[in-house]
C-alpha cells in the first residue's frame, strides 16, 4: 500500500518548478470534473433531460436566475445540470475509448515488435494508414458507420475515437518493444527457457507500457475535443440519451444571434477547462516520467569553508 | 586432446561440438531490405570442433568479432547452428525443436557480461531468480522461494531477506552479477556458459566473482565455458584455453602449455597486449597492426595474416594487403604523398578481396617505380614473398599473389595450432 | 591572441608545472544532498609529463577530469585553485575558458563515436576544430596540419576525406586523439580512452599515448581504472579514493612500494599474468553524500587504527618521494594517545559489496 502511494506521489516529489505547477493545476482542474462526473446525480439540481420540476415547467431560454444559475435552453433544459452531466458523458467516452486503445493497441504493438516479419509489416501498414487519415474525418466516417449498429450511444462514439487514437498506442509500444527486445535481460529470459508468451508478459510488458499513461492523458484532452466536434456535427450522442457539451454548443449556435449567451458559454467553458486540465496533467507527467525531459529537483550545493586538515598541503616543486 | 583424469562419470566428454558453423545473413541498406536481397554472410563461427570434459573449465579467448560469444550462445541454442552438431547427453542441440531447447536449458545455463542489462529492471531479485523455476513448471510460490533462497545463499547474497525484494537498480555491480549467477544455478545445470562475467566489473570485485565461480564449480560439480578477451583471468581460471580469431579456433590446448609456450602469433599478440602493473616485469612489445577485420569479408588465406608480425610467404596475401602497404608507405613519407597519389590513383577498388590487384593510373613504369620504393623501404615485408608476378596493365600494373588456403588446426607440441609456421608433426616439415 | 600570451608566460617560467591544482573540490547536486565527488585534491603536472589517475569507479576520477575542463553538469560546483601556466582557470570568464578549451586544454573521451558528427567528413571535423581557434588558416594549411597529426596517429592520408562510420573503433579513437591534439594543447585530459576498445587495440592506443610526450610535449592526465595501463603509459600516478588523492608519486615508486593500504590492495586485487591467487578489497567505496569520518578508507582498511575513524589523515611527504595521506605513515605527533590501537571493524558482508 505504501509503495503504491509513494509511486503515485512520485510525479510530485520528483518534479521541480513549472512542471510541478502544471501537474498540480492540471490535477485540480481534472479532479473537479471527475467529481462532477461521479456525483452528477447529487450535484446537478436536475436531470440532463428534465424540463420541469415539481409540476412547473422550466422557462424556455430562461435567463440565469436563482432557480437556474446558468439559465435554461430552448429545449427547457437546465444548463447547469447539462454541464455537470456532460462531464459524466465526456469522461465515460474518454475512459472507454482509452481502455479500448490500451486493450487492443498495447498487445498488438507488443506482438508486432516482438515477432516482426509479415505480421509486423501488415500491422504497421494498417496503423500508418489510420494515422495518416485526418483524424477528425476518420472519426466522422467511423461514427457514421457505427450509428446503424449502436445508434448515437456512448459505445459508438468511444469506438470511433478508439480508431482515431489506437495507432499512437500501437506505435509507441511497438517501437519500445523493438528496442527493449534487444536488451540482454530478454536473452537471459530465453536462456532460462522462457516461452515467447512469458517473455512478452513478464519481461517486456512492464518495460514497454511506461509511456502509455502519458499518452493516455494527452489523448484524453484531444479526445474531449473530438467528442465535442462529433456532437457539434450531430454525429455524437443525442441529447435525450446523455448530456454532451458539443451537441449543446451546436444548439446554442442559433441563440447567439439573439443575445442569449448562457447556453453556449457554459458548455464551451467546460470543454476548454477540461481540455486544459488534462493537457497540463499530460505534459506534467511527461516531464516527470520522460527521462529526456525530466529535471529533478536538485538540492543546492553549498561548499562549507575548508576544514583545517584539508589545507595543510605544503608547497611542492 | 588431454582429458582431466578426475572426470565424474568417466564416460567421455560432456559436450562434443563437431564442425559447428553459425552464419548470419547480412541485409544491407533500404533498397536491399525492401527487396529482401542478401548482401552477404557473416561466418561468426566457422567450422569448430570442441570437446568439453565434465568438470572442466574451457576458456574461449579472443577479441570482439572472434565468434567466441556466438559459439557460447550456440551451446544454449540461443543462436541457430548453420551446420555441424553439438552433442550433449546423447542429444544434438543443433537440431532441437524450440520445446526441446527450452528443456535443455535446465542443463545448460548462461551468465552474461553486463550485469546492469541482464536483469529485468522491473523484477525483484526474488522474481528474477524464481522465474527460472517458474518457467520450468514450479507452480508453488513457497517452493519457488525455497529454491531462490538456497540459490541466493549459494552465491553469497546473505542475509537473503535483505535482497529478495530489491530491484536491480538498488544493487551494486557485483551484487547484480551474483543475482545473475543465482538465476543460472537455481535450475541445477551441469554446464555454465559465462560470457565475460567480470569484464564490466570493477577491479576490486572481479576476483570475488571469479572466486565465487570456482566455489560454485566445486560445490555443484559444474563445467564452465569461460568466454573472455582477457588472457590474464583465463590463465588463472581455465584448465584449457581455445584462442579464437574470426570464427575459428587458432590455438587450443592446456592452459599451462599455452601460456608457457604460445605458438600462434595471435596468441603471442594477445599475451603481449596485457598491461603489466609490475614495473619490473614490463617488456617491450611488438604489437600487431590494425584491428580485427570485417567478418563479412575475412582476409584470404589465414585470417590473421594482415596483422601478423610473423607472417611468411604462404599466408594468403591479397589485394587489400597491398592497399594497406601503400598506405603505410604514405604514413612514412609525407613529402611524396600528393605526387605519388596522383600516379597510384584511387585505392578503394582494392577492398574487394582478390589474389590479383590492378592499380595505378600514371603509367606502368611510374607505378612500378613507386612499388619498388615501397619495397626498398622494408625489403623484409613478407607480402613481397607472396607475389608471383607483376604485369603491366594499361596505365598501371597488376600484381598477382600466390593463393593460399586457411591453415587447419594441427598438432604442435602439447597443443593444436592453425598456422602455416606449424605444419603437421606427423608428415614432417613439408612446406619449406 | 590567447596563445601568444600564454607562450610568453611559458618562456618566462620554464620548468614550472603546466597544471598546478590546489585543494580542488567538485560537488554535484542531487535530490539527496551534495555528492562530494572531488573533495580537496592537489597535484602538479610538469610539461610533457603523464599523470595516471586510478581508482575504483565512483571515486571521483572522471569528475576531476571534467571539473578541470569546466565540463560539469548543471547544479555542480567547483572551487579551489588550478593554475594553468600561472593563470587560475577556475576564475576565468566563460568566454576565456571557452577560448582555452580546445586550443590549450584538450579532452579525449571514452566513446569516440558519440563525439564525431556522422554527417561530417574527417576533413570537416578538422576544419571546424582549427577554424574555431585560428580562423585565418587556409584550407590547405589546415589539411597539412591535420595530415601531420593523423600520420603520427597511424591514419593514412588517403582516409582524410572519409566519414566517421568508415573507420573501425580503434581508428575512431585515434581520430579523436588527433582532433584533440591538432591545436597542440599543452594539457590534455584523457578519460578512460581505451575502455571501449579491444585488447590489442587498447595496447596500440596506450602506445600512442605513451608517445605523446615525445611527439607533442603535451602534459596528459590519463584517467583509467586499469593499473596496468598506468604502469605502461604514465610517469607518475595519483591513486584516488572517495574524492581524495590518497597517494601520488612516480609509477615505479608507488607500484613497487605502495604506502597507502588502498594502493596496495588495489594492486593486489588486479588480475595479471603473474597472478597466483585471488585477492579483493572487501566492501564498496562509500556514499559520497555522507562519507565516513576520518580516513574515508578506514571501513575497508585491513590496518585501520582507532585514529583513522575519527581524524582526517594528514597529507605527508611520502617515503621515497611523492605524497601520501595515511596515519600509518604519520605524523606521529598528531596521533592521539592510544590512537594506534587496531580499530574494531564491523564485519563487511556481500551486502556492502561493490
Amino acid at each position: 500500500m505504501r509503495r503504491v502511494l509513494s509511486a503515485l506521489a512520485k510525479p510530485f516529489t520528483e518534479t521541480a518548478g513549472l512542471a510541478r505547477w502544471m501537474l498540480v493545476a492540471g490535477v485540480v482542474i481534472t479532479a473537479v470534473f471527475v467529481i462532477c462526473a461521479i456525483f452528477a446525480p447529487w450535484l446537478a439540481p436536475y436531470g440532463f433531460a428534465q424540463s420541469s420540476a415539481h409540476g412547473t415547467e422550466f422557462p424556455k431560454v430562461g435567463h440565469p436566475s436563482s432557480a437556474h444559475p446558468f439559465g435554461t435552453d430552448r429545449l427547457f433544459f437546465d444548463v447547469l445540470s447539462r454541464v455537470i452531466w456532460g462531464a459524466r458523458t465526456a469522461l465515460e467516452v474518454v475512459i472507454l475509448s482509452i481502455l479500448f486503445c490500451v486493450v487492443l493497441g498495447v498487445p498488438l504493438g507488443l506482438l508486432s515488435g516482438f515477432y516482426g516479419g509479415w505480421l509486423d509489416r501488415t500491422l504497421v501498414l494498417i496503423m500508418d494508414a489510420l494515422y495518416a487519415f485526418p483524424s477528425f474525418l476518420l472519426a466522422i466516417v467511423v461514427s457514421f458507420l457505427l450509428i446503424d449498429v449502436y445508434g448515437g450511444s456512448v459505445i459508438a462514439v468511444s469506438l470511433s475515437l478508439t480508431v482515431v487514437y489506437i495507432p499512437q498506442y500501437y506505435r509507441v509500444v511497438r517501437n519500445t518493444t523493438l528496442s527493449a527486445k534487444e536488451a540482454s535481460y530478454i536473452e537471459a529470459a530465453r536462456a532460462i527457457g522462457a516461452r515467447d508468451f512469458t517473455i512478452m508478459r513478464r519481461y517486456l510488458f512492464g518495460n514497454v507500457v511506461q509511456s502509455v499513461p502519458v499518452l493516455g492523458t494527452l489523448n484524453a484532452a484531444d479526445a474531449i475535443l473530438t467528442l465535442a466536434g462529433l456532437g457539434f456535427l450531430g454525429l455524437g450522442i443525442q441529447s435525450t440519451q446523455a448530456a454532451e457539451w458539443g451537441h449543446d454548443l451546436q444548439r446554442a449556435l442559433a441563440d447567439a444571434g439573439s443575445g442569449v449567451w448562457w447556453t453556449g458559454l457554459y458548455p464551451g467553458l467546460a470543454i476548454v477547462l477540461l481540455v486544459t486540465g488534462l493537457t497540463l496533467v499530460g505534459e506534467g507527467l511527461n516531464e516527470t516520467l520522460n527521462p529526456t525531459l525530466r529535471r529533478r529537483r536538485l538540492l543546492p550545493v553549498v561548499m562549507p569553508p575548508r576544514a583545517s586538515s584539508t589545507t595543510t598541503q605544503e608547497e611542492q616543486g | 586432446m588431454p582429458t582431466k583424469p578426475d572426470t565424474q562419470t568417466g564416460t567421455g566428454p560432456l559436450v562434443e561440438v563437431r564442425h559447428l558453423s553459425v552464419h548470419f545473413q547480412l541485409r544491407g541498406g533500404t533498397m536491399a531490405r525492401l527487396f529482401g536481397r542478401d548482401i552477404g554472410t557473416i561466418k561468426a563461427v566457422d567450422g569448430i570442433d570442441l570437446d568439453l570434459q565434465p568438470g572442466e573449465v574451457v576458456g574461449l579467448v579472443g577479441e570482439s568479432g572472434s565468434g567466441k560469444s556466438t559459439l557460447g550462445r550456440a551451446l544454449l541454442g540461443l543462436v541457430p547452428a548453420t551446420t555441424g552438431s553439438i552433442r550433449l547427453q546423447d542429444q544434438d542441440i543443433a537440431r532441437m525443436s524450440r520445446r526441446q531447447l527450452r528443456e535443455i536449458r535446465r542443463v545448460v545455463q548462461m551468465v552474461f557480461q553486463d550485469p546492469n542489462a541482464a536483469l529485468n529492471p522491473s523484477m525483484t531479485v526474488e522474481q528474477a531468480v524464481g522465474d527460472a523455476l517458474r518457467v520450468h513448471g514450479m507452480r508453488s510460490a513457497s517452493r519457488r522461494r525455497e529454491g531462490v533462497v538456497k540459490a541466493l545463499e549459494r552465491v553469497g547474497l546473505s542475509p537473503v531477506e535483505l535482497f529478495l525484494n530489491k530491484y536491480p537498480r538498488d544493487l551494486s555491480g557485483g551484487q547484480k552479477q551474483r543475482v545473475v549467477m543465482a538465476r543460472a544455478i537455481v535450475l541445477n545445470p551441469t554446464l555454465l556458459v559465462a560470457d565475460e562475467p567480470v569484464s564490466m566489473l570493477d577491479m576490486s570485485v572481479r576476483a570475488k566473482i571469479l572466486q565465487l565461480m570456482l566455489d560454485l564449480k566445486s560445490e555443484l560439480g559444474l563445467t564452465y565455458i569461460y568466454i573472455t578477451h582477457d588472457l590474464a583471468t583465463a590463465k588463472y581460471f581455465c584448465d584449457r584455453v581455445a584462442i579464437m580469431y574470426l570464427g575459428r579456433v587458432v590455438e587450443i590446448g592446456p592452459t599451462e602449455e599455452i601460456f608457457a609456450q604460445p605458438r600462434h602469433p595471435y596468441t603471442k599478440a594477445l599475451l603481449s597486449a596485457i598491461p603489466e602493473p609490475d614495473p619490473d616485469k614490463m617488456v617491450p612489445r611488438d604489437l600487431p597492426r590494425g584491428e580485427i577485420p570485417d567478418a563479412a569479408d575475412p582476409p584470404l588465406g589465414c585470417a590473421f595474416h594482415p596483422r601478423c608480425p610473423e607472417a611468411v610467404r604462404g599466408c594468403g596475401w591479397e589485394s587489400r594487403d597491398l592497399r594497406a602497404l601503400v598506405e603505410q608507405h604514405w604514413l612514412r613519407t609525407d613529402m611524396a604523398y600528393d605526387e605519388e597519389q596522383a600516379v597510384i590513383g584511387d585505392l578503394d577498388h582494392l577492398d574487394a578481396p582478390a589474389t590479383s590487384a590492378t592499380l595505378g593510373t600514371g603509367g606502368a613504369g611510374a607505378v612500378r617505380a613507386i612499388l619498388d620504393r615501397v619495397r626498398a623501404e622494408d625489403p623484409s615485408e613478407p607480402l613481397w614473398s607472396g607475389v608471383t608476378s607483376i604485369e603491366d596493365a594499361g596505365p598501371g600494373v597488376t600484381v598477382h599473389f600466390e593463393p593460399a588456403e586457411p591453415p587447419a588446426l594441427r598438432r604442435a607440441g602439447g597443443v593444436d595450432v592453425a598456422c602455416v609456421l606449424y605444419p603437421d608433426e606427423g608428415t614432417g616439415r613439408a612446406s619449406d | 591572441m590567447a596563445i601568444d600570451l600564454t607562450d610568453q608566460v611559458v618562456d618566462a617560467s620554464a620548468g614550472q608545472p603546466v597544471i598546478s591544482a590546489r585543494d580542488v573540490r567538485v560537488w554535484y547536486g542531487t535530490t539527496r544532498g551534495a555528492i562530494r565527488a572531488v573533495d580537496g585534491v592537489s597535484f602538479d603536472l610538469a610539461p610533457g609529463e603523464t599523470l595516471g589517475l586510478v581508482g575504483e569507479s565512483g571515486c571521483g576520477k572522471s569528475t576531476l577530469g571534467r571539473g578541470l575542463m569546466g565540463l560539469l553538469p548543471e547544479g555542480a560546483k567547483r572551487d579551489g585553485q588550478v593554475l594553468f601556466r600561472g593563470r587560475d582557470i577556475f576564475s576565468l570568464s566563460q568566454k576565456a575558458s571557452y577560448q582555452l578549451r580546445g586550443s590549450e586544454l584538450g579532452m579525449i573521451f571514452q566513446e569516440p563515436l558519440t563525439r564525431l558528427n556522422p554527417l561530417m567528413r574527417i576533413s570537416q571535423h578538422f576544419e571546424e576544430t582549427i577554424k574555431q581557434h585560428e580562423p585565418d588558416l587556409s584550407k590547405d594549411d589546415i589539411r597539412e596540419r591535420a595530415l601531420e597529426v593523423l600520420r603520427l596517429m597511424g591514419i593514412p592520408p588517403t582516409r582524410y576525406r572519409s566519414y566517421p562510420h568508415e573507420f573501425s573503433g580503434g581508428m575512431r579513437q585515434r581520430l579523436m586523439i588527433a582532433l584533440a591534439l591538432v591545436l597542440r594543447p599543452a594539457f590534455v585530459v584523457a578519460d578512460e580512452p581505451t575502455t571501449a576498445l579491444d585488447v590489442l587495440v587498447e595496447a596500440q592506443i596506450v602506445q600512442i599515448l605513451n608517445d605523446l610526450r615525445r611527439n607533442f610535449q603535451t602534459s596528459l592526465l590519463l584517467i583509467t581504472h586499469n593499473v596496468g595501463i598506468v604502469a605502461e603509459a604514465c610517469d607518475r600516478v595519483a591513486v584516488m579514493y572517495a574524492g581524495r588523492i590518497v597517494e601520488q608519486g612516480t609509477v615505479t615508486e608507488v607500484f613497487k612500494h605502495p604506502q597507502h593500504p588502498y594502493t596496495r590492495e588495489l594492486l593486489r586485487s588486479t588480475i595479471s599474468l603473474s597472478t597466483t591467487g585471488l585477492n579483493f578489497i572487501p566492501g564498496a567505496p562509500p556514499d559520497l553524500v555522507d562519507p565516513p569520518d576520518g580516513c574515508r578508507f578506514h571501513p575497508r582498511c585491513p590496518e585501520a587504527m582507532t585514529v583513522c575513524a575519527s581524524k582526517n589523515p594528514v597529507d605527508m611527504e611520502r617515503p621515497g618521494g611523492g605524497r601520501v595521506e595515511c596515519w600509518l605513515i604519520g605524523p606521529e605527533s598528531e596521533i592521539p594517545a592510544g590512537g594506534k590501537q587496531p580499530l574494531k571493524q564491523q564485519e563487511l558482508t556481500v551486502a556492502d559489496e561493490a
